[in-house]
């Protein structure tokens, strides 16, 4: 019982990017992506540039570069993927080390990798200065129904819990001496799984009535409104903007040269 | 109006045919804190989902503070609410929401409450179970015991005319039960406490109901049932190894 992992991705600083409201940086997350997503591929010195940037708000976030880069792990399978391309990629060819590999496969390798590393860099970011909670609040400013924030609210605040009851349940299992060996054991899984639904089930009906005994009526109080300067959608606004500085300058100078 | 609660000749049997009540008639006063008593499967907490209008349909009827449980009426069915307060036994199943603050003032929020009044409500319930200090937690990041000081907190804020605990010392080491006897009686509001935990409801409940095969088996001073074995044994009601009533009587 007690600390849970699901906090785990969000990193307390007193920081001006922890500081912004959740539905900015969202925004401002998303339009970044966007610009890195479409910059011409060739445009090598682009993609640094986009790496300055969230350099640049990891320092202002005082988020530690190792941590980012523990949590980049996350991408392994995509590199496996990207590093996959140049072999089975058509269309002329370069020898490395002996190697014939794809030009347009190391090109693509290398989109996947920049693009991919960069969007995944923003998001760990966005986690790491916000909390859960607030980035639910954030969608949810942004127009995503209601409903589906509080089912997220709630898979947040259950999760735990969930978690917890199946481990109780696996040490009860080990306990009379059972081990999962080979697929025939997938029987006694399958039905610590069921019965872990049906207690999930109850639970929700459970937590329905005792929300039922305090007024509920549908529809979740309104809390906490606290909308956005436009001081906070400028400082936000500087990451997106930048970024589709870079993006312009990158497609006005792969047209001059193309 | 000095009756906090009057239930009378409540009969309940559940969609499947099983019958739980019998016909439950009794009353306690405003300021009384009363234990509800009894084996597993006798109707407790049947009938304290008749309290606030959840469970309905049967015969006899439930006032709260003169008003009577119609769980036709929304409106009236919202007050009933507000002045019962039910705290669960499973405090993950009462708090549901991030943080200690939010789930406090879910309750006032649904009453309408908004702003300063509404902080100043969740502040005073948490100040009273003596949780302030945590108000910006999630409950998963609390103790057991804190977490069901915050649930009686959640229910203190909606002002209730009678404050329902339903097995409020199950699962408290005993630290944190002493803890939540000296909240609950520090509080200044009707209690009708369901608990399998005799001791307990000595301590705190001058006066004891029994409630045994769906109706009202006994009703009297806590002390004085408890120290009748044969009443206790034909209710399968047993006392702790040690635990001697007619000393406590007897003090």
């Amino acid at each position: 019982m007690g600390a849970g992992h699901a906090h785990s991705l969000y990193l307390r600083r007193d920081s001006p990017v922890h500081a912004l409201p959740p539905h900015c940086k969202i925004v401002a997350t998303v339009g970044f992506v966007l610009a890195v997503a479409v910059t011409p591929r060739h445009e090598v010195w682009a993609f640094a540039l986009y790496a300055v940037l969230l350099a640049a708000v990891a320092a202002v976030a005082r988020i530690p570069a190792g941590t980012i880069a523990r949590r980049m792990v996350i991408e392994v399978p995509f590199v496996a993927f990207a590093l996959f391309l140049p072999f089975v990629a058509r269309g002329p060819e370069v020898e490395v080390l002996g190697l014939a590999l794809s030009v347009d496969g190391l090109w693509g390798a290398f989109t996947i990798l920049a693009k991919g590393t960069l969007g995944v860099v923003a998001s760990i970011l966005l986690a790491a200065t916000t909390e859960p909670r607030t980035l639910l609040l954030g969608v949810e400013r942004l127009g995503l129904p209601p409903l589906l924030t509080q089912i997220a609210t709630f898979m947040f605040r259950y999760l735990d819990v969930v978690a917890d009851e199946l481990r109780r349940m696996r040490v009860a299992r080990a306990s009379r001496g059972f081990e999962a060996r080979d697929l025939r054991d997938a029987k006694v899984l399958a039905r610590s799984l069921a019965s872990l639904f049906l207690r999930c089930y109850e639970r929700g009906e459970r937590v329905h009535l005792a929300m039922l005994s305090r007024g509920y009526d549908g529809r979740m109080p309104v809390l906490a409104e606290a909308g956005a300067s436009r001081g906070q959608w400028a400082a936000s606004a500087l990451l997106p903007a930048a970024a589709a500085v870079v993006a312009a300058a990158a497609w006005m100078v792969a047209f001059r040269l193309g | 109006m000095d009756a906090s609660l009057e239930v009378s000749g409540l009969a309940y049997a559940y969609p499947d045919g099983t019958q739980a009540l019998f016909g439950v008639t009794t009353s306690i006063a405003r300021g009384e804190r009363v234990a509800l008593l009894g084996p597993n499967g006798a109707g407790k907490t049947t009938l304290v989902l008749h309290l606030n209008g959840i469970l309905h349909g049967g015969a006899g009827t439930v006032r709260v503070g003169g008003m009577p449980v119609d769980p036709s009426d929304k409106k009236a069915l919202k007050e009933i609410r507000r002045r019962v307060g039910v705290v669960f036994q499973d405090p993950d199943d009462q708090l549901f929401m991030p943080t200690v603050k939010e789930d406090v003032a879910f309750g006032p929020a649904n009453l309408g409450l908004r702003g300063r009044e509404l902080d100043e409500r969740v502040a005073e319930a948490l100040e009273r179970v003596g949780m302030a200090a945590f108000a910006d937690r999630a409950p998963q990041h609390l103790s057991f015991g804190q977490r069901r000081r915050v649930a009686v907190a959640t229910v203190l804020a909606m002002r209730p005319e009678i404050l329902v605990l339903d097995e409020p010392s199950s699962n408290l080491d005993p630290a944190s039960r002493r803890e939540l006897a000296e909240i609950l009686l520090s509080l200044d509001v009707t209690v009708l406490m369901v608990t399998h935990d005799l001791p307990y409801a000595a301590q705190l409940c001058p006066r004891s109901l029994i409630l045994s095969d769906g109706i009202i088996a006994a009703d009297g001073p806590t002390l004085d049932l408890l120290s009748d074995a044969e009443l206790m044994a034909a209710h399968r009601l047993e006392l702790p190894f040690g635990f001697v009533p007619q000393a406590l009587s007897g003090a």
